[in-house]
């Protein structure tokens, strides 16, 4: 029975082929709208995930004060010394390394290219922390670091912009009041998820940093890299423990510090697109059922239209749930039809945006399963009022409708 | 009168999908008890001062293999004691008793599975499904009597022969004359073998010339395979064709004779 329906039903279709297509219009915008936005959201998320893994693995930063980025009581909070950091490589396990580091802008000088860039002072660790690769040259040696010499690794949009088609190895470059040999280029790492060139940076030792450009022992930032991100959640209790002993914490107060680690960004990032790629799918969602609604319209209409059919089938026999059945399969085929076609739109529209848009096509079976069900869902919903108006239709009437 | 034969009807379907089955009418013959029997049936339609009395009590035997033409002016209630005989309608009071069965005390898709099983209606108007081809139409009854399509195809065929359009089984009713879609018409109301063909006006659209071949037709279904034919007509050329006349006058049958004796 179930099968004739469906024969019945798909005769039907064809025989409106024209009203049928226009009736499914709405269907097959809502359900493509809905995959589209839900696949290119779920390909921002990728990016802005990939790039925070490209930030350094299991990274975990330490900072002064309670906020991340410029909080206004960091400013109160007392900075971190290079001794913190050495207790902390000394005293917690689990650790790959530590990179006690801070930053300063400055603008360089190659010949007669100057270029605006951020200098990074931090220790050889800082490379392995922040999982840099070496396009050439050297990092800094113990000694360097020690002596604070004025050597210098620089990133390639930096070697880009001063020295072009030049070497840049052994390069002097002008830092502010003093010159400052490359001895090492950085492979590229491109964007970062703030959308910020982690390729435009400079990096020195520590000691020459403190010495030359800020002029006092502070460091900025603490960064640690634990070898098993599994015990990620255990280090940073371990390092928060420890530091609040060291900064001499009473029990009653906050830190005066934050520890944050790369899945809690990653999280707060990607948190953020989801939100935005639920909020589309949202707004899309409405579009299906708007067209839900066209659906009941033209059933209702197809209703009508062949009321007298309605009245042959029952006169010959047909039991009400079996005019029923026909006019929900109808309906649910129409909507089905409209959620394939939309399926198959939605793939193609995706597959060009995310070029367009520069962030990878990912195919998620759920939501096109999701959106293929809630269309076949809407056949349902919005084809039962008109299905059960031809099936309740009284036989007599319906033979003499015009 | 010669017992009819009875058609090859099954008893209400085997198929486990088809819970409301009829309720098993009693045999036919046993007992004293008549194929179709009215008793003081009445019908009203609207209610208050819009109240209109169709049927005013009408009490009505038909047996088996009988050919009975129904004749009465507009609004005499023929249609609407066809429409009760039909199972389309059920009486408002009074009792409608068909081979033993109360039909007046069944339900909506009781009285489908009877018209399913019993009967096969002949319109005026034809009432084919349009865009559909004759020998679609003809299988629809067997469709919902859940016929595999070998079998389906192939009574369907025979009853197209039976009305002599064998060869027009893949035309459309648009393709179709007048008198030819009839006989498509008649040909579904037999696929199944029914016990009654209730026509109603079948050769109401036709010209003369194929009304009398509609009616040699039915007359035929009448004598060789002794379906009980009730026909509603109220032209007397077509009347003659019938064993038994009944007229109705006012929702009352004012007359009921052999064909062939004096009102």
């Amino acid at each position: 029975m179930f099968l004739s329906s469906l024969l019945l039903a798909l005769r039907a279709i064809r025989r409106n082929l024209m009203r049928s297509f226009l009736t499914i219009l709405g269907i097959v915008i809502g359900v493509s709208a809905v995959i589209t936005m839900v696949t290119l959201g779920n390909g921002a998320t990728r990016v802005v995930s990939d790039q925070i893994a490209s930030l350094g693995s299991n990274l975990v930063m330490v900072r002064p004060g309670q906020r991340l980025g410029p909080g206004r009581d960091s400013a109160g909070a007392p900075r971190f010394k290079v001794s913190d950091a050495e207790v902390i490589q000394t005293q917690i396990s689990g650790l790959n390394a530590v990179a006690p580091s801070t930053n300063r802008s400055v603008t360089v000088v190659y010949g007669a290219n100057n270029w605006s860039t951020a200098i990074t002072g931090s220790t050889d660790a800082y490379f392995t922390v922040g999982n840099w690769r070496l396009a050439g040259g050297r990092v800094f040696t113990e000694s360097e670091q020690r002596a604070g010499k004025a050597v210098c690794v620089i990133g390639e949009t930096v070697r880009r912009e001063l020295f072009g088609q030049l070497p840049a190895l052994g390069g002097e470059l002008r830092v502010s009041n003093f010159s400052c040999e490359v001895i090492g280029v950085l492979a590229s790492k491109g964007q970062s998820a703030m959308g910020m060139d982690q390729d435009d940076t400079i990096v020195m030792p520590l000691r020459t940093l403190q010495r030359r450009l800020t002029g006092n022992q502070d460091v900025n930032t603490i960064l640690v890299s634990v070898v098993d991100s599994s015990r990620t959640d255990q280090v940073m209790a371990d390092l928060r423990s420890l530091l609040r002993e060291r900064r001499k914490i009473a029990a009653s107060e906050d830190d005066n510090f934050s520890i944050l680690d790369t899945r809690q960004i990653a999280e707060t990032l990607t948190g953020t697109t989801k939100v935005m790629t639920m909020l589309l799918g949202a707004v899309a969602a409405v579009s299906l059922l708007v067209g839900g609604i066209g659906i009941m319209n033209i059933m209702l209409v197809s209703v009508t239209e062949r009321t007298r059919e309605i009245g042959i089938r029952l006169a010959i026999g047909a039991l009400e749930r079996e005019v029923l059945l026909q006019f929900l399969v109808e309906a649910v085929a129409l909507s089905a039809l409209g959620g394939i076609i939309g399926i198959i739109l939605a793939t193609l529209a995706s597959i060009g945006l995310a070029g367009v848009m520069q962030v990878p096509f990912l195919f998620d079976p759920a939501i096109n399963l999701l959106a293929f069900l809630f269309s076949a869902a809407i056949g349902v919903i919005f084809g039962y009022f008109p299905a059960r108006r031809a099936a309740r239709l009284d036989p007599i009437e319906a033979l003499r409708h015009e | 009168m010669k017992a009819a034969p009875s058609p090859p009807t099954p008893l209400p379907p085997s198929e486990g999908s088809q819970p409301p089955s009829p309720p098993a009418p009693l045999p036919p013959g046993e007992g004293s008890e008549s194929l179709i029997e009215l008793r003081d049936v009445t019908k009203t339609y609207g209610q208050g001062t819009a109240e209109f009395q169709a049927l005013r009590g009408v009490n009505l035997r038909i047996e088996p293999g009988e050919f009975v033409a129904v004749m009465g002016p507009s609004g005499s209630g023929k249609s609407t004691a066809m429409n009760i005989l039909g199972c389309l309608d059920n009486p408002t009071s009074g009792a409608y008793v068909f081979r033993g069965l109360h039909v007046e005390q069944l339900s909506r898709n009781q009285r489908a599975l009877l018209r399913r099983y019993y009967l096969g209606f002949v319109f005026q108007g034809f009432n084919l499904l349009a865009r559909t081809t004759a020998l679609e139409n003809v299988e629809l009854p067997l469709v919902y009597r859940g016929e595999p399509r070998v079998a389906r195809h192939a009574r369907a065929r025979e009853a197209l022969d039976a009305v002599g359009l064998r060869q027009w089984e893949k035309h459309t009713p648009a393709e179709l004359s007048g008198g030819q879609q009839q006989r498509v018409a008649i040909a579904r109301a037999i696929v199944t073998s029914p016990t009654i063909l209730l026509a109603d006006e079948p050769t109401g659209n036709l010209d003369t010339q194929r009304s009398h071949e509609i009616m040699d037709l039915l007359v035929a279904l009448n004598r060789d395979r002794g379906i009980t034919v009730l026909m509603v007509t109220h032209e007397p050329d077509m009347a003659r064709y019938a064993k038994r006349i009944i007229h109705f006058l006012d929702g009352r049958v004012s007359s009921d004779h052999r064909n062939g004796e004096n009102t």
